[in-house]
């Protein structure tokens, strides 16, 4: 068997060589591992999933007698401040063919600008085209912010 | 037989003999009457009979008895009788409340006031009657998908006469408005895609008052639904125009049978649009026309550019849903937009489509974060796979020059 | 590098290194025509490593919930740094271990390595396939979109058709009658905890019993060295083996990276269990074959419905590939010449009825 001592110089500086490339690009290749996974431990600035529950926004950002369209999941929700100083919230999407309902503060009650359909403060569809009430969401003050999530109740 | 017994109410506690049906049903036309569809109409099933309307004697089954008129047989009944005979039920709020109570009882007041009504009380028999469109022996509840009257056939029951120009000749009024309903938007959502809140002929002319809603009230027939439109398109300077021009409101550029869902070419100077009917190049009225068809077709494009970045980027397998969520609120604002025309105002239209332009301008820079994003993962794995192949090459060649000083062993 | 030395010199001596080497340091690996099939369970358990770091690192992010399970993984892909390569390489790997798994097994029955003493090794290996396979369909639901859904219920639905344990058998997979949330913590159950410890358990059998046992050699090697003893070859184990074995690995590495960069793992569409099946259902393609067969019984044979004289004929054919070593002793003559032409068969059947699944659809 021969050993590293009998080969010549040439033979081992050329070994050397060798153990130094594979060495670094093995290494190399870790890091470039090692990298992307570094970079998934760490918690990202979002922590909440933003679909079930969403911070929709301040309590002062929707003044009374007011509503705001705000991003809830893959779908708008409507965040209504009422004239007696409730909060409610429902899934914006009207029930007739998919427009963007709003609040309108003279009706006091949420209207379709596409076919004037209406629906009342607690979601039902009282005049116009719409089938089927609004889809309502459950408000929740923590402090300052307003937070909106999905009813639990089946 | 056992139907009969059953959807007999409870003030007839045995079904009672019916000798005009078991003779009639063996007659041939136009004296056959066809069990089946009496059978299923709303008149038996409330506990009427034959002698309801036509008088006479059921239980005997001597005809010179049954259809007496010392019993009280009126026997065929001319078409001018019809509506009188129908309101000695229809039109008396105490009777009609044993039955249903939340029905209507103002069908014959609104019937005297309409064309027919009118014409019908001028002698002319030609025009519709109750039974006309509600059926004789077979009428169903107006709620019920088999009846004439229900909503997905008003239009073809209203065609039966309207349609035939043969028919319709003495009247001297257009007949394709069947043919141009069904080509409209409205019949699509009413018949194609169910949605029994689409307007039918009945919607718009009245049912049992139906008249043509007159030029002066088009606007309010159709802003019962389209309430934005006819907002703008009051405080415009179209209204005042179209008034003094005596032009029908909205059907001046829409038409009123044959509404078609309107493209973006309908605004502007082009081929297809109805501004050019009136304006001419030079006033003022075409150079809005213009601008506005410019300021949609912006938008338009922006939305479009920004969609198939982002198409590409969610095709290319990264997460866009959030984006495409509010590239769907420029869509929106596109859409209002579109509403806007009607105000015949630039700035109005304006104020919509910067509102788009604002969205569209972060979803383009987001679809381009995207795709940077791409172009990222992809020289990331270049990296990678740079290394790889380093270490590949290393241990090939580690593999040789081990081999070459390890001869085979046994 | 001295410091390094002393380092490592330190660890060896505690770690048992000398009395390791020594057995290591003997094993050799024949290298004749068919030795490229000996990388194959390496690389196997090279991916199921591979499968354990992701699966861990997506443990940090996932939630087990019907109410959540979509939505996080939709951060994983969209908002967690690298998320999308984690998960993709998750997906894609499941995938390439089932492959090699498959290659892996076949290539041992080809060439006959379950012989004695080797007949434990072999039945490890098939509890390993069976504990593999409850992984993918495991794992295949925890997404919970549309299509992990309704290709559970309908798995799920097979195992039903077992006879007289089949129904207790579906129901105490899916905690309950039906495919709900319930079923969904039951998957993730077995697909962290249970099915790694077994896992983890038969493997490090399997391995054992490979290493006491020496590679295996096929026999028409065997009878040609037998005959030519000038042609014998082999190489050490350690280090030449595992160098060959690490350059598989490494290519491994480079094919998972650019099918998650290029082909990243999709999410569909959040699963609704009150919404009906879409139309095309189908089961990932290593399920396909048995999808296929069961698709093209006829509704009822005897007193027994096709799916479960179906179900009840694959269990069988797994039975008997499970016992193979027992009829296969000599693995000369006329019986080994038949065991070849059914295992050829099993492996044309299974290539041939997921092409025509995939195919047949269109």
């Amino acid at each position: 068997m021969a050993t590293p001592e009998d080969a010549s110089p040439r033979q081992r500086s050329r070994r050397t060589f060798l153990e130094i490339f594979l060495g670094s690009s093995i290494v190399a290749s870790v890091l470039s591992f090692l990298y992307p996974v570094i970079r998934y431990l760490i918690p990202p600035a979002a922590a909440e999933l933003g679909a079930s529950t969403v911070l929709a926004g301040r309590v002062t950002d929707v003044p009374v007698n007011a509503g705001k369209i705000v991003p809830f999941g893959q779908q708008p929700a409507l965040l209504i401040h009422t004239a007696d100083g409730r909060f409610l919230a429902f899934v914006a999407v009207c029930t007739h063919l998919g427009c963007t309902v709003q609040y309108r503060p003279d009706l006091q009650e949420i209207w379709c600008p596409c076919h004037n359909g209406i629906y009342d403060l607690a979601g039902r569809n009282v005049s116009g085209p719409p089938p089927r009430p609004l889809t309502p969401l459950e408000v929740h003050l923590r402090g300052d912010s307003v937070y909106l999530s999905r009813t639990t109740s089946g | 037989m056992l139907g009969l017994l059953l959807a007999v109410p409870a003030s007839l506690a045995q079904a009672p003999p019916n000798t005009c049906l078991d003779c009639h049903q063996q007659l041939d036309p136009p004296l056959q009457i066809n069990p089946q569809s009496w059978l299923g109409s709303i008149h038996q099933q409330k506990g009427l009979s034959c002698v309801s309307c036509h008088g006479g004697d059921a239980s005997s089954t001597d005809p010179e008895q049954a259809m007496s008129p010392a019993r009280g047989f009126r026997g065929h009944l001319t078409r001018q009788q019809i509506p009188r005979l129908c309101a000695d039920c229809h039109s008396r709020a105490d009777y009609m409340r044993r039955f249903n109570p939340s029905l209507r009882t103002d069908q014959y007041a609104q019937y005297l006031t309409s064309t027919h009504g009118r014409l019908l009380r001028r002698g002319d028999q030609r025009v519709a009657v109750c039974t006309d469109c509600h059926g004789v022996h077979d009428i169903r509840a107006h709620t019920d998908p088999r009846s004439s009257v229900y909503p997905l056939n008003i239009a073809r029951t209203c065609a039966r006469c309207h349609a035939d120009p043969a028919y319709m000749k003495p009247y001297h009024i257009p007949t394709d408005q069947y043919a141009s309903y069904t080509a409209s938007v409205h019949y699509h959502q009413l018949v194609d895609v169910g949605d029994l809140s689409a307007p039918t002929c009945a919607t718009c002319h009245g049912s049992h008052g139906a008249a043509p809603p007159g030029v002066a009230s088009v606007v309010n027939v159709c802003s019962t639904c389209h309430v934005f439109q006819a907002q703008l398109f009051e405080h415009s300077p179209h209204q005042a125009a179209f008034q003094q021009m005596q032009l029908p409101g909205c059907v001046t550029c829409h038409s009123n049978h044959r509404i078609v869902h309107p493209t973006d070419a309908f605004v502007g100077t082009g081929s297809e649009s109805v501004c050019v009917r009136c304006h001419a190049q030079g006033d003022p009225g075409y150079t809005a026309a213009a601008t506005i068809a410019a300021r949609l077709s912006t938008l338009a494009t922006e939305i479009d550019r920004s969609a198939s970045l982002l198409n590409q980027a969610a095709r290319a397998g990264v997460e866009v849903s959030d984006v495409q969520l509010e590239l769907g609120q420029a869509r929106d604002d596109l859409m209002k937009a579109r509403v806007a025309v009607h105000s015949f105002n630039v700035a109005t239209v304006d104020q919509n489509i910067q509102a788009g332009l604002e969205i569209t301008r972060r979803t383009y820079r987001a679809g381009l974060d995207t795709l940077a994003e791409l172009r990222y993962r992809r020289r990331g794995l270049a990296v990678s796979l740079v290394t790889i192949a380093c270490a590949l090459a290393g241990l090939w060649l580690w593999i040789r020059t081990h081999s070459s000083s390890h001869p085979e062993e046994d | 590098m001295k410091r390094l030395e002393s380092l490592r010199g330190w660890f060896y001596e505690r770690l048992g290194g000398e009395a390791i080497f020594a057995f290591i340091r003997k094993k050799k690996v024949p290298l004749h025509r068919y030795s490229a099939w000996y990388f194959f369970g390496g690389i196997t358990l090279f991916l199921f490593c591979i499968q354990v770091a992701t699966g861990i690192l997506l443990l940090l992010y996932y939630r087990p919930t019907p109410e959540e399970a979509f939505d996080s993984v939709r951060y994983i892909m969209a908002r967690v740094p690298f998320g999308w390569l984690v998960r993709s390489i998750h997906a894609w790997a499941a995938n390439l271990m089932i492959l090699f798994l498959l290659a892996h097994m076949f290539s041992v029955a080809l060439l006959r390595a379950y012989r004695r003493p080797r007949e434990l090794t072999w039945l490890s290996g098939v509890v390993l396939l069976v504990l593999v396979l409850t992984f993918g369909f495991s794992g295949y639901l925890l997404p919970w979109n549309t299509l992990a859904f309704f290709a559970t219920t309908v798995g799920t639905n097979l195992i039903g058709q077992i006879p007289w344990v089949g129904h207790w058998l579906m129901v105490f997979l899916r905690g309950g009658q039906d495919v709900t949330g319930a079923t969904l913590t039951r998957f993730f159950a077995l697909h962290v905890a249970l099915l790694p410890a077994l896992a983890t358990g038969f493997l490090l059998l399997h391995l054992f019993l490979v290493q006491i046992f020496g590679i295996s050699l096929p026999p028409s090697i065997e009878a040609e060295w037998q005959a030519y003893a000038e042609r014998r070859k082999e190489i050490a184990f350690f280090p030449d083996f595992m160098v060959r074995e690490l350059m598989a690995w490494y290519v491994a590495l480079g094919l998972l990276g650019t099918l998650a960069a290029f082909r990243p793992w999709g999410l569909g569409t959040r699963a609704d269990p009150f919404a009906p099946a879409p139309a095309g259902i189908r089961p990932e393609w290593y399920f396909m074959f048995v999808f296929q067969t069961l698709k093209m019984l006829p509704a009822y044979i005897g007193p027994m419905t096709g799916e479960a004289v179906g179900v009840m004929a694959f269990g069988l054919a797994g039975l008997l590939w499970a016992l193979l070593p027992f009829f296969d002793r000599q693995s000369r003559g006329r019986r080994a010449r038949w065991i070849t032409g059914g295992i050829v068969f099993a492996l044309g059947y299974i290539i041939a009825m997921t092409l025509y699944g995939y195919l047949g659809a269109r």
